[in-house]
């Protein structure tokens, strides 16, 4: 637990002393802004809530969490300080878990950093902030399956653009197995079963229902079990590769 | 102590290290020599942990290093090929960050990176960011990091690569200060060095230990080992020098008027050679004993093998 904060605090501290976190940041909450404003009508709407806001989520994370994870462990490997790290008396486990908390927690940031446009609907109107507290949670928690696999994907290659590709790729399809473009494809001859699965595999779907405030728990399920197995596949990844 | 047996490691194939054993006891300083790839760096990795051996057991201080890997790491300091470091952080941060992990708290703490800071005098660039120092204080930093928990087995890749002369003699001096009762792994592509720290000396080409004992021992077997060397200032017949009883052979550079006398095993020929030198009245410059040269013991030794496989 010790060594899981000491992690912690320089994964986290790294973010921040390099302008890495400060252009997340930034780019997340003009993005943010942008997609619920101009894309997502939240004035022409005309109701008080922030669903323009969460909808585009997933589309949001799509490009910038592979963008925050793809430098984890890609740069350990490729300036050699991982032969450092691991010979340090800590767990594989521990450093895996301590840069998916550092960085969840630079989203989380950003996240909070999105305070103005609660502020905003709540002088608007009357909107109900449990709804909103949950859709954030519900948000964060997408995020960090979605960075799970980003660190996943930096832990198979030393080459950060690849593996910032290789993520974006894997998290779309993650991102869109729900939607029309990959279930038409399976609805003209596969079962009802197979379209059932392969829709329940959705970011998007599993996230519907938390962006309207409702935490169910097969939801919430489906977020962490996917960021375990992927930060597991990833601590198998690594403890192979660590020495290529 | 650190026991090693029947060490195996292939990569995709290719045998890096293969049937090294070798025992190392506590006051041992070990001079690891090799060319480039004898599998110098793949040992001192399997030593640390960082790499799995494909076979063969690898025991330190009584536990093995399967079953207790985290216990014998925090025995360990380590010095890693190139030294890396995290180069966002400063050296102050960086060492902290080891001490902290290493389990040191509060007024200790400092105290540990205050003694290190000492020992490697980073004291001038401990606010910098590490990606901006020079090569020698990125070494140093390396060192620093450790050292920090004063450890009982200290392994160091190539230490002193990319240090000045001056900070390579204050690496040697750190090195022979550690307590006697410490285990000391250097590897080095610097003959001298060994001579300098160590009281023992490993070979290693294509993954095999092809000697193993003190440097003393490694000059000894050196065809210069006992020759003498004189310089002439002008040409002068020298050829009864090698009729002298005692001399094998003798080699003779007419452009520098060098003469090198190799004397017959066992033979001491100091006192033949100068006494000659003055019944003739030889010209003589300079006149010494060689004590052995090691790049040539090194090179003899390591083509070999090479040789060996490759008829």
């Amino acid at each position: 637990m010790r060594n899981l904060s000491i992690l912690f605090r320089r994964e986290f501290s790294s973010f921040f002393a390099t302008p890495v976190a400060y252009v997340f940041i930034g780019i997340f909450l003009v993005l943010s802004g942008v997609f619920t404003f101009f894309v997502g009508g939240f004035y022409e709407r005309g109701q008080a809530d922030l669903l323009p806001f969460f909808n585009f989520h997933p589309w949001l994370y799509l490009f910038l969490v592979p963008a925050i994870a793809m430098r984890s462990w890609s740069e350990e490997r490729k300036s050699g300080s991982i032969e450092l790290l691991m010979t340090l008396p800590i767990s594989t486990w521990q450093a895996m878990l301590a840069k998916h908390l550092a960085a969840w927690a630079v989203l989380g940031l950003s996240l909070l950093l999105t305070f103005p446009l609660w502020l905003t609907v709540n002088y608007l109107g009357n909107p109900d902030n449990g709804i909103i507290v949950a859709a954030y949670f519900g948000s964060w928690l997408m995020a960090g399956a979605f960075l799970s696999i980003g660190l996943c994907m930096s832990a198979m290659t030393k080459n950060q653009v690849i593996a910032f590709i290789l993520s974006v790729v894997v998290c779309f399809v993650f991102v869109v197995s729900g939607s029309n473009i990959v279930l038409d494809a399976f609805k003209s001859w596969a079962p009802s079963m197979v379209i059932d699965v392969v829709a329940s595999f959705s970011f998007l779907t599993h996230f519907e229902a938390m962006a309207k405030g409702v935490i169910a728990l097969n939801d919430l399920m489906y977020f962490l079990l996917v960021t375990i197995c992927w930060l597991f596949a990833g601590l198998v990844i690594i403890e192979q590769k660590k020495a290529d | 102590m650190i026991s090693v047996k029947n060490l195996f490691k292939s990569f995709n194939g290719t045998q890096a290290v293969s049937d090294l054993s070798f025992d190392i006891i506590p006051g041992d300083v070990v001079g690891f020599l090799g060319p480039n790839g004898a599998g110098k760096s793949t040992t001192m990795k399997m030593l640390t942990g960082f790499l799995l051996p494909t076979s063969g057991d690898i025991h330190i201080t009584n536990l093995s290093l399967e079953q207790s890997a985290l216990e014998i790491k925090k025995k360990i300091g380590y010095l890693p090929e190139g030294a890396p470091a995290y180069g966002d952080m400063t050296p102050l941060q960086f060492l902290n960050f080891i001490a902290q992990i290493r389990g040191y708290k509060g007024a200790e703490k400092t105290s540990r990176i205050e003694q290190v800071v000492n020992q490697v005098e980073l004291h001038e660039v401990l606010d910098k960011p590490i990606d901006n120092l020079s090569k020698g204080f990125k070494r140093r930093v390396g060192l620093a990091q450790a050292l920090i928990h004063d450890p009982e087995i200290l392994i160091l890749d190539e230490p002193t690569d990319g240090l000045d002369p001056n900070q390579k003699h204050q690496v040697h001096k750190l090195i022979k200060n550690l307590s006697k009762d410490k285990i000391v792994i250097i590897s080095t592509h610097i003959l001298e060095e060994v001579t300098a720290v160590c009281n023992r000396v490993m070979i290693i080409a294509k993954g095999k230990l092809l000697f193993d004992d003190t440097p003393q021992a490694l000059n000894r077997k050196s065809k210069y080992y006992g020759a003498v060397t004189l310089y002439c200032s002008y040409r002068a017949d020298v050829s009864e020098l090698g009729e002298l009883e005692g001399v094998a052979e003798m080699e003779e550079d007419l452009s520098t008027g060098r003469v090198t006398l190799f004397p017959k095993p066992g033979a001491e020929i100091l006192h033949l050679v100068t006494a000659h030198a003055q019944r003739c009245k030889l010209p003589i410059d300079s006149l010494y004993v060689e004590q052995g040269r090691l790049d040539q013991v090194f090179r003899q030794i390591t083509q070999d093998i090479s040789q060996e496989e490759n008829p």
